[in-house]
């Protein structure tokens, strides 16, 4: 942890979703905060509103009630540019499904982000250079993201991710589509990050090999935060991670 | 880290815009050629009438009244045609891109630059069509009225008003593919990401 400063913090937040005459009610009431630099997990069984919770923290979608502070900033009074701005520069997402814009080389994905940003075309293209070293994929930037791996796509987009340094990586679910392998190096590479840049990482998964990175784990369980364990209360029963640790 | 509080987003240059939609143009290809056949057709249609009254009043052929009247309703349904064709498509193009609009306003878009590069699709879309259209269109009237009236045709060429109406055609065409984008784009724009990152197509 860098300095005690919460980058996310949420307050009271309850999510129904109304299907005709049947409401949902995806989250309960979640109240957690979240410092700067550290790296969290969010776990959970698949329905119990992770995933919904990943998106009110990364200003994807609105709370019916609550609040949501990102940097002490209440989400829900932004407007739609001030939102942009923030998912542009604060926030870097990476999803379970890559989400790289198929017509774009990894170059120009990476870019993408900073183009929005007001960067000019050199400054994007060199810094995506050197974002795809730090992410191990030199001499790939003219790749498009049909011709490289689920890993190497995965990485690109966590490249992507970081092309405005954002505070906070907000990953739903990041190695869900990757073999165990691929899945370990992704998460070694966004604990790497971590230390390295001091980027906050949030994770909504319910892979256990999150758990040995993680410094808090937040179990979510039918839309309410059942518990949440500092690492060293996690039990390293679920198998070493290739290495040394972080 | 930069300490500065929320901004507001601004920036999408036109050149990249512009790149992005032309590359979105040319790996859907084959969709956007068969949008372009319609704008094509529409087109050619539309200056094929306006050719041949042309032609036939510098020849000093006149016109039935009856006929005309006719034309112009014709032309006008299938210019309407034309528009929803463009719109079923782009509409299309919206819904497989679910995705990937999410994806680009996750990532800073604001909702006027889908708009913007929707738009932009529409109006080269528009150019290519419109410009080949009203070429087939002269092209194949002038033909038509070389086999029955022979050379003359050639002789009292009515150049300036075709240029004109070629002119008009592409003007019309770019305004038609871009009405038949509006709606779609707007949809797009106005999706939230959470829910466009959900589809799945």
């Amino acid at each position: 942890m860098v300095a005690y400063e919460s980058v996310v913090r949420v307050k009271d937040v309850k999510k129904i979703f109304r299907m005709g005459t049947i409401e949902v009610h995806a989250l309960r009431g979640i109240n957690l905060q979240i410092e700067k630099g550290e790296y969290i997990s969010i776990m959970g069984p698949s329905g119990s509103g992770k995933s919904t919770l990943f998106n009110m923290i990364g200003g994807l979608d609105k709370p019916t009630e609550g609040k949501v502070y990102i940097d002490e900033v209440d989400v829900a009074q932004l407007d739609a540019f001030e939102l942009a701005w923030l998912r542009c520069r604060k926030i870097g997402y990476i999803f379970q499904t890559f989400n790289l814009i198929p017509v774009m080389t990894a170059a120009e994905n990476i870019m993408l982000p900073m183009v929005f940003a007001g960067l000019s075309h050199d400054e994007a293209l060199a810094k995506s250079a050197e974002l795809l070293s730090i992410v191990g994929l030199e001499g790939r930037m003219n790749h498009k993201p049909s011709e490289l791996s689920g890993g190497q796509q995965q990485r690109v987009a966590i490249a992507r991710a970081l092309a405005n340094d954002p505070a906070i990586i907000l990953a739903d679910e990041p190695t869900g589509n990757l073999d165990l392998k691929t899945g370990k190096e992704i998460i070694m590479l966004l604990k790497r990050l971590n230390k390295e840049k001091g980027v906050t990482v949030i994770s909504a998964t319910h892979d256990l090999k999150m758990l040995d990175v993680s410094d808090r784990i937040f179990w979510i369980r039918d839309g309410q935060v059942e518990k949440v364990e500092q690492r060293s209360e996690v039990k390293l029963e679920v198998g070493n991670v290739g290495g040394e640790e972080g | 880290m930069e300490e500065e509080k929320i901004g507001r987003q601004i920036t999408l240059p036109l050149s990249d815009a512009v790149k992005i939609s032309f590359n979105s143009l040319k790996i859907r290809f084959g969709r956007s050629l068969i949008t372009i056949g319609g704008i094509f057709l529409g087109i050619a249609f539309l200056v094929s009438v306006l050719a041949s009254s042309a032609i036939s009043f510098s020849l000093a052929i006149e016109d039935d009244p009856d006929v005309k009247v006719k034309q112009t309703w014709l032309v006008i349904l299938s210019l309407l045609v034309c528009v929803l064709g463009i719109m079923n498509s782009m509409l299309m193009s919206v819904t497989e891109r679910y995705k990937e609009i999410g994806t680009m306003k996750c990532l800073g878009a604001l909702d006027k630059f889908v708009v913007e590069l929707f738009i932009l699709e529409a109006v080269f879309q528009g150019i290519v069509g419109s410009l080949g259209g009203s070429l087939f269109g002269i092209i194949g009237v002038t033909i038509a009225y070389l086999v029955k009236n022979g050379f003359k045709v050639i002789v009292y060429y009515p150049i300036i008003k075709i240029i004109f109406y070629i002119f008009i055609s592409v003007v019309i065409g770019i305004v038609l593919s871009v009405i038949g984008c509006i709606y779609p784009a707007y949809k797009a724009s106005k999706m939230v990401p959470a829910e466009a990152m959900r589809t799945e197509v």
